[in-house]
C-alpha cells in the first residue's frame, strides 16, 4: 500500500505542483450500527491537483463515496471521521465548523450525485433550485444567471425549461440540471459520485464528455467515483482502486490498466465488461478469434434449429390523453428475429426502445396486438390456457432487479420449490433433491435453502432468480436485464455461469440489455431496436465490425473506454 | 383545472340523493310512532295526531315522503322540526359556533402537531422524540371524555382559568378550552405522521444535495424537508377539518356547547326525523367541499398530481 502511494506522487503531473487541492491523508471513517462500530474506511489516501481528475473505482461497499462524501462533511448522522486528516487547499477541514463547511459546500467544492431521479425535490421548480444555489453562495441570481447556467450545462431552452419541475425532465435533462448546479458556483473541486450511472449509454456519454468541456474550461478538479474500471480509466489522470474500504491501487490510469498489481485490480481488469469488450476489439484487429478470445472450452451446439421465431409483432399501447380521448403509441413495431437452439441472441436499445416490451410479449405476459411469436413452431398467441400453462414451463424469466423479483416472505427453498410445486412434478422428497441440485448448479451451498433474500447479497439473489427459471428445466430463458443491477465483478461471475449452463444444458437465452460491453462477452447474435423498430441483426461480429445504421455506431461508441487502446494480452 | 372542479362538484349530487335517502330510510324505519315524540307523555287527542301526520306527510308511503322532502330541500325549504321552529333556522344558528370550535381546533393540532413533529424528527431517537412520542400514545389510548372532563375540572372547576362550560355567546375565551381538547387527540397524530414523515424526508437523496449546494442548514430543513414532509400531513387536516364540522357529541356535549353536535344528539334522543335527516345531509355536504378542498391543496403542494 506504501508502494502505491508513492508511486501516485511521483508522476510527473504531480510533482509540478507544490499544493494539492485536496489531501486525505490515513482517513479513517467509522460508522456506528446496532452492532456497534464499523470501519468503512481506513487508512485512505489520496490527492487531487488543481484541475486534475483522479478517479475511485471500487464495487458497491467498497467505501469509495463514503471517501468523497467525507470530503464535504457529507457523511450519514451515523458515520465520522475516526482517523486521519482532509486537507483542502491547505486548509484542515476535518474538524472545521459547521459553518465553514457549508462556505465551502457549492462555492469551493461542488457535488453532483448519482441517481438524477431522486436528487432534485420533487416540489420545487428547476429553476428555483439553481437560484438558491446561487443565492446562497452569494451569486447574482437573476431569471437570466439561472438560464445561463443551465444552458451551459447544456440544456437546450433553459429560460423555460427553468419553469418546469423535475417530472417533466428526462433522466439526461435531470442530470444536465445537476450538474449545473454543481457547477454553477464554480468550485475548485467537483465530486460527481457515479454521475451517469442511472442513464442510458449513449446519455451517458454525451453528459460525460460535457463535464469533461465544462471542467477543463473552467479548470475545476474532478473527484470522479464510479464502478467502471474502463469509464474511470478513459476520464481520469489518475486512478485510485478501493476494495472493502481500503485503497489498494493508485497510479496514472493507463499503467494501471496494463500493469495492475493488486489481486483485485487484476480481478477488475480482467472482467470489468467495458476493458474486456475492448480487448476483443483490439484482439480481433490483431486477428484473433473472437470464440478463441472467449470461451476456446466451450463449443457452441452446433444444430441449427429455430427454437423461437418472432414475425411483424407488434403491441400499441393506448394513453390516456385530456378529454377522455386517447392516443396511439406503438412500442414494439413490426418486429422478426428468430433464436436458434443453444445460442444467445440480445436485443439491445435505449431505454423506451421497446426492449423489454419484446421480452413481455415473448414470455406470454402480454397480448400481442398483432404478429406471431412461434416457440417450436407453434403459434404462442393461440394457445389455451392448458397449453399456455405448459408453454410457462419451457420458457423461463430472469428479471433485472434481484431485490424485487424475490418474495422477500419466501425462504430459498420455498422459493426455488414453488415453481415445481405449481407445475405438480415430483413429490416432496424429489423437489427437495432437485433444490438442492440447482443450487448446486448456481454454486450455491445448500444451506442457502433456509436463507430468506434479505440475508443475501445481490449477486446470489441473482443466483437463486437462476436456479428457480431452472427448476423446471425451461428450453428458453429470458433475461431482462439480468445483469445490469450487479457490479462488475459479480455481473462477470454470473454471466461465466449463464454460460456454462448454456453448454451444460443446451440453453438457448434471450438477453434483453442496453450493455452492448455485455453483450458483446455473451451473444452470438444481436438485434438492435430504436423506437420499437429493429433497425439492425446479425451475428454479433458483424454488428460490432459494421455497424449499419447511425444508431448502432452511437450505441458502440458510448461503451465506455472507446478512447483506450488495449493490447490483447492484458489481463 | 375549472373543468375538474366542476365535475367534483357534478359528483356532489349522487352523493346528496345517496346520503339523503339512506339517512331518511333509517329515520323511517324507526320503531314507535314519530308523533308520539311530539306529544310527549301526556298524549295527544286522535284528531291531533291526525294533523301532526298530515302536516309532517307521515301518513303517505316512504317514497312520497322522500319526494316530498326532496323537493323541500331543492326549493330551499327544509321544513320545520318537531318543535315546529324552521330547520334551516336552527343550522344557521348553531353552525357558526361549531366552525369557530372546530377552526380552533385545528389550528391549535396543526401548529403544535407540525412543530413538535419536526424537532420530533430532526432529532429523532433523543430524549425529546421519546416523551413526545409516549406523550402522544398517552393522548391517543385515553378516551377523549376522560381528557375532557379532566381538563375542564383541572382548569375550569380547579384553577379556574376559565369558565368550565360555554355560554350562549360562545366566546373565544370560552371555547379554547373545548378546541384545546377537541384538538388533543388530532393532534398527537398529526405529531406522528410529520415525525414519520420528516425521518423519511431528511435522508432523500435531494436533502443531501441541497446541502451539498452550499444552503443554510436552516433552509434546508424548511425549504426542502418540512414542505415535501407537509403533504401526507395536508390530508389528514383537510379530513379531520371535515370531521370537526361535523360537531364533536362528546366534547360539545362536556362543555355544554350549542353547535351542531348536540343539536343532532338532541333530535336523535326526540327521533326528530326531519331534523335529524336535514342535519346529516347538510354535514356530508361539508365534508365533502372539505375533502375537495383537500384535494386542490394536495395538488399545490405536489406539483406532480395534476387533475384534468
Amino acid at each position: 500500500m506504501r508502494d502505491d502511494t508513492t508511486r501516485s506522487s511521483a508522476t510527473p503531473a504531480t510533482s509540478d505542483l507544490p499544493t494539492p487541492l485536496l489531501e486525505l491523508r490515513d482517513l479513517a471513517i467509522t460508522f456506528s450500527t446496532s452492532n456497534g462500530e464499523v470501519e468503512a474506511v481506513r487508512n485512505a489516501h489520496l490527492t487531487v491537483m488543481p484541475g486534475e481528475t483522479v478517479a475511485i473505482v471500487g464495487e458497491s461497499g467498497s467505501g469509495k463515496s463514503t471517501t468523497a462524501l467525507a470530503a464535504i462533511g457529507l457523511l450519514p448522522a451515523n458515520g465520522r471521521v475516526s482517523n486521519g486528516s482532509i486537507i483542502f487547499d491547505g486548509e484542515d477541514i476535518t474538524s472545521a465548523s459547521e459553518k465553514r463547511i457549508v462556505e465551502l459546500r457549492g462555492s469551493s467544492i461542488g457535488m453532483v450525485p448519482q441517481d438524477p431521479m431522486s436528487n432534485l425535490n420533487p416540489v420545487w421548480k428547476i429553476g428555483f433550485q439553481v437560484k438558491e444555489t446561487l443565492k446562497a453562495n452569494g451569486l447574482p441570481s437573476g431569471t437570466q444567471d439561472v438560464a445561463k447556467v443551465l444552458s451551459e450545462a447544456g440544456l437546450p431552452d433553459a429560460e423555460s425549461r427553468a419553469n418546469q419541475y423535475p417530472h417533466e425532465f428526462s433522466g439526461g435533462m435531470r442530470q444536465r440540471a445537476l450538474i449545473a448546479i454543481g457547477l454553477s458556483c464554480r468550485p475548485r473541486l467537483l465530486i460527481a459520485d457515479e454521475p451517469t450511472s442511472a442513464l442510458d449509454v449513449t446519455v451517458q456519454r454525451q453528459i460525460l464528455d460535457h463535464l469533461d468541456t465544462m471542467t477543463e474550461e473552467l479548470g475545476t478538479a474532478v473527484l470522479l467515483i464510479t464502478h467502471d474500471l474502463g469509464l474511470a480509466a478513459e476520464r481520469a489522470h489518475k486512478v485510485i482502486v478501493m476494495y472493502k474500504g481500503q485503497v489498494v491501487e493508485a497510479g496514472p490510469a493507463l499503467e494501471l490498466l496494463t500493469n495492475p498489481r493488486h489481486p483485485y485490480t487484476q480481478k477488475l481488469v480482467a472482467s470489468a465488461p467495458s476493458i474486456a469488450s475492448r480487448r476483443i476489439e483490439s484482439a480481433k484487429r490483431a486477428g484473433i478469434e473472437t470464440r478463441d478470445l472467449l470461451a476456446p472450452a466451450v463449443v457452441k451446439a452446433a444444430s441449427l434449429d429455430t427454437v423461437i421465431e418472432v414475425e411483424d409483432l407488434t403491441k400499441v399501447f393506448k394513453i390516456r390523453g385530456s378529454w377522455g380521448r386517447s392516443t396511439d403509441f406503438t412500442a414494439v413495431d413490426k418486429v422478426s428475429f428468430s433464436i436458434a437452439r443453444g445460442t444467445t441472441t440480445a436485443v439491445v436499445g435505449e431505454s423506451g426502445s421497446g426492449k423489454s416490451t419484446v421480452a413481455k410479449l415473448v414470455l406470454g405476459l402480454d397480448g400481442a396486438t398483432s404478429g406471431s411469436i412461434r416457440f417450436d413452431g407453434v403459434d404462442i398467441t393461440t394457445l389455451g390456457r392448458k397449453e399456455m400453462f405448459d408453454f410457462r414451463r419451457r420458457v423461463q424469466p430472469i428479471f433485472q432487479d434481484p431485490y424485487g423479483s424475490l418474495d422477500p416472505m419466501y425462504n430459498i427453498y420455498r422459493t426455488i420449490e414453488e415453481p415445481l410445486r405449481v407445475h405438480g412434478i415430483g413429490n416432496a422428497r424429489s423437489r427437495e433433491k432437485k433444490v438442492r441440485e440447482l443450487l448446486d448448479q448456481v454454486a450455491l451451498p445448500s444451506a442457502t435453502m433456509q436463507r430468506f433474500p434479505n440475508e443475501l447479497s445481490g449477486g446470489q439473489r441473482q443466483r437463486v432468480a437462476i436456479a428457480r427459471a431452472l427448476a423446471l428445466d425451461p428450453e428458453v430463458v429470458i433475461c431482462d436485464e439480468a445483469v445490469s443491477a450487479l457490479d462488475v465483478l459479480v455481473q462477470a461471475q454470473i454471466l461465466n455461469l449463464l454460460a456454462d449452463l448454456q453448454s451444460d444444458l443446451g440453453l438457448s437465452y434471450l438477453f434483453i440489455t442496453h450493455d452492448l460491453a455485455v453483450v458483446r462477452q455473451i451473444a452470438d447474435h444481436v438485434a438492435v431496436m430504436e423506437k420499437g423498430k429493429l433497425v439492425e441483426q446479425g451475428t454479433t461480429d458483424e454488428v460490432f465490425d459494421n455497424p449499419g445504421t447511425a444508431y448502432t455506431q452511437a450505441l458502440l461508441a458510448a461503451i465506455p473506454g472507446a478512447g483506450l487502446v488495449l493490447p490483447p494480452e492484458v489481463a | 383545472m375549472v373543468w375538474y372542479i366542476v365535475r367534483r362538484f357534478l359528483q356532489l349530487i349522487p352523493v346528496f340523493l345517496g346520503a339523503t335517502l339512506l339517512v331518511y330510510f333509517l329515520v323511517f324505519s324507526l320503531p314507535g310512532d314519530a308523533t308520539a315524540a311530539i306529544c310527549g307523555e301526556r298524549g295527544c287527542t286522535p284528531a291531533v295526531v291526525a294533523g301532526l301526520r298530515e302536516q309532517y306527510n307521515l301518513d303517505q308511503p316512504f317514497w312520497i315522503q322522500y319526494l316530498l322532502y326532496l323537493k323541500g330541500v331543492l326549493t330551499f325549504d327544509l321544513g320545520v322540526n318537531f318543535s315546529g321552529r324552521p330547520i334551516a333556522t336552527i343550522i344557521a344558528e348553531v353552525f357558526p359556533t361549531t366552525a369557530k370550535l372546530a377552526v380552533m381546533a385545528l389550528v391549535i393540532e396543526a401548529f403544535f402537531g407540525i412543530v413538535f413533529g419536526l424537532i420530533a424528527g430532526l432529532r429523532k431517537g433523543k430524549i425529546f422524540d421519546s416523551s413526545v412520542l409516549v406523550l402522544s400514545l398517552v393522548v391517543i389510548a385515553v378516551p377523549i371524555f376522560v381528557l375532557g372532563f379532566l381538563m375542564q375540572f383541572l382548569i375550569g372547576v380547579k384553577l379556574q382559568w376559565t369558565n368550565p362550560t360555554v355560554s350562549g355567546n360562545a366566546t373565544f375565551s370560552e371555547l379554547l378550552l373545548p378546541a384545546v381538547v377537541l384538538g388533543l387527540v388530532s393532534f398527537a397524530y398529526v405529531l406522528r405522521l410529520t415525525r414519520t414523515s420528516i425521518i423519511e424526508n431528511v435522508n432523500a437523496d435531494y436533502v443531501r444535495t441541497a446541502t451539498a449546494k452550499g444552503l443554510s442548514r436552516r433552509r434546508v430543513v424548511v425549504v426542502h424537508v418540512l414542505r415535501n414532509s407537509l403533504i401526507p400531513v395536508v390530508t389528514f387536516l383537510g379530513a379531520d377539518l371535515g370531521a370537526l364540522m361535523g360537531g364533536a357529541i362528546v366534547t360539545e356535549g362536556i362543555f355544554n356547547v350549542n353547535g351542531v353536535g348536540n343539536t343532532l344528539y338532541r333530535a336523535v334522543l326526540n327521533g326528530d326525523g326531519p331534523m335529524v335527516v336535514s342535519i346529516v345531509t347538510f354535514l356530508i355536504l361539508i365534508f365533502c367541499l372539505a375533502n375537495l378542498l383537500v384535494d386542490l391543496l394536495y395538488a399545490w403542494l405536489d406539483p406532480r398530481i395534476r387533475y384534468a
